[in-house]
């Protein structure tokens, strides 16, 4: 046991948190892509649903917010001893807008960082289906929406992967038993084999192909975008957990 | 972008975090319990044709440390062949990288859960008692459990007693060779400074984090505060609140020396015999030896009034 490999990851890692506070620029930026494209989302909704900000202002907190990531240097002052990433990123969100507040109408706009092409339709489209949240949810809503952006970030990486291998025939199977919300029940494996033409056998194989992966990318994601292997720990148990904490 | 509704969010959230049994002998059931850093799911074994629990790590193991300490926990449980401690089928690596070990599924409620629904102190005395036979057995072997308290104890639908999760067993100093040949008998997570445990079971040397000093008394301590925890809603006899505080002294000098031996005072106490953590005054001690001896003492008295009786008619 002792001489066998260690799992899926390697000893070291790049971490989009170390980068952020890189001195090189396009280093900085990649940071800033890898954390955005986690975080939007969450950031987005956040604001919309706790601040009930409109689409536009929301729109210009969240490239403000991302910005003041890199440009202002925000993640200097984060200790993962002290508080989770998406804590500390969530007490940010505050107080930026308790800032924009108390400085209305000079809003900066991302100084001198490019903004962030982020599909803000998407994001409105996602909140008419799930609604705002009630009140009393409010707290759980930016880690479920985390976990949300998270996963279907994965998924997406998963689908990509896939194509470029030739194996649309895995995500296919993995999209109709997980992804798809079917009426009435879930499909059986059997009802699968049936309609994508592959014996029962392939539907199990590709099934659990799909799901090992879905898991390695997710983990790597959250691997990248936590600052210790203690975090990344319990940020994994809380993504793969039944609730997150 | 994929659009993950809250129904397929839970399905990608248990998918990912199940175990991947593709290519192994075992078929997944479903999940019967989470700790720290493990998982254990129930699953079936064709082949022997019987259910076992799998144990497995599921936090990710970067460094690979984690991957070691289940497996080492396997390998001082396979050591541990005792009617009360769970017997491990198998360990390996599952296809998605995560280690397992397999063991026997114990049916029933834990210790805490069995306390609720039994009030017999004699029933709760009994089940106490094969804890610490179990207890006493990897002493023996040279292991010391280090985390026992009544969420690690399983009660079995037949009497069965089974002390489980042994992650933070370490082997006794000097045992080392005996406990653990192959693996690293005290690796970083076990050394000076490092606090593991559970608040109000873990000896007070424990929870000072003086890992390389703790012995048997230091689960005899949680010995201890298990037999208080299981008399807890009882009218308690003072001599066993005194086996729990002899168990529970804070200067381990002053603990029972072993778990034999805090087995031993609560059978003495079982066989209304004087307990050894318990001084008696002579008026305590004549109580315990009427409530033994009760049949005896009325049958002398009856003798005695009979035979007074008689002397004294007779006399007349």
């Amino acid at each position: 046991m002792e001489n066998e490999p260690r799992g899926n990851f390697p000893p070291t890692r790049w971490s989009a948190i170390e980068a952020a506070r890189s001195a090189d620029p396009a280093e900085r930026r990649r940071a800033l892509d890898r954390i955005a494209s986690v975080y939007w989302k969450p950031v987005y909704k956040y604001v919309r649903a706790r601040y009930g900000r409109s689409p536009e202002d929301a729109q210009d907190l969240t490239q403000e917010f991302f910005a003041s990531l890199v440009d202002r240097a925000a993640l200097d002052t984060y200790d993962p001893r002290r508080a989770r990433l998406r804590t500390f990123l969530r007490s940010c969100v505050d107080a930026l807008v308790a800032n924009s507040d108390r400085d209305a109408g000079r809003l900066k706009r991302g100084g001198g960082i490019a903004p962030l092409s982020l599909e803000y339709e998407l994001a409105e489209g996602e909140l008419a289906r799930t609604g705002l949240p009630s009140p009393e949810r409010l707290d759980d809503f930016f880690e479920r929406e985390w976990v949300r952006s998270l996963l279907a970030t994965a998924v997406e990486q998963l689908r990509a992967a896939c194509a470029a291998k030739g194996k649309d025939a895995v995500f296919a199977v993995f999209e109709c038993y997980d992804l798809d919300d079917a009426e009435p029940g879930r499909p059986t494996y059997a009802d699968l084999a049936r309609d994508l033409g592959l014996s029962v056998t392939d539907v199990t194989n590709y099934l659990a192909s799909a799901r090992r992966e879905l898991r390695r990318i997710s983990l790597e994601l959250l691997h990248e975008t936590t600052a210790s292997d203690e975090e990344f720990r319990r940020e994994a148990r809380s993504l793969l957990g039944h609730d997150p904490e | 972008m994929s659009w993950l509704s809250d129904d397929a969010l839970a399905r990608l959230r248990s998918a990912a975090s199940a175990p991947d049994l593709s290519g192994t002998r075992y078929r997944l059931i479903g999940e019967v319990g989470r700790g720290g850093m493990c998982t254990v799911f129930l699953a079936d074994d064709p082949v022997l044709e019987r259910r076992v629990a799998l144990k497995v790590l599921d936090v990710p193991d970067t460094d690979g440390d984690l991957a070691l300490r289940l497996a080492r926990e396997a390998k001082i449980l396979a050591r541990l062949e005792h009617p009360g401690i769970a017997p491990v089928h198998d360990v390996g690596r599952l296809p998605d990288g995560r280690v397992f070990y397999a063991m026997q599924y114990v049916e029933g409620p834990r210790l805490d859960a069995f306390a609720a629904t039994t009030r017999n102190l004699l029933d709760r005395l009994r089940v106490f008692q094969r804890i610490v036979e179990a207890v006493a057995f990897a002493h023996d072997r040279g292991i010391l459990h280090r985390d026992l308290k009544p969420e690690n104890v399983m009660v079995g639908p037949f009497g069965q007693v089974l002390v489980m999760d042994w992650g933070l067993a370490k082997a006794l100093a000097g045992d080392e060779q005996r406990a653990s040949p192959s693996s690293t008998p005290a690796g970083p997570h076990t050394g000076h400074g490092a606090v593991l445990g559970t608040p109000g079971y873990m000896s007070p040397e424990q929870a000072r984090g003086e890992v390389s000093r703790l012995d048997v008394r230091s689960d005899v301590y949680a010995l201890g505060a298990i037999l208080r925890f299981l008399l807890k809603s009882d009218d308690v006899p003072r001599p066993l609140l005194a086996v729990c505080a002899q168990a529970m002294a804070d200067d381990r000098d002053d603990r029972y020396p072993g778990a034999l031996a805090l087995n031993a005072d609560v059978t003495r106490w079982l066989n209304g015999q004087r307990v050894d953590a318990y001084p008696e005054s002579l008026l305590q001690k004549a109580s315990r030896l009427y409530t033994r001896h009760k049949a005896a003492v009325w049958l002398i008295v009856t003798y005695l009034v009979v035979r007074g009786s008689i002397l004294f008619f007779s006399r007349r």
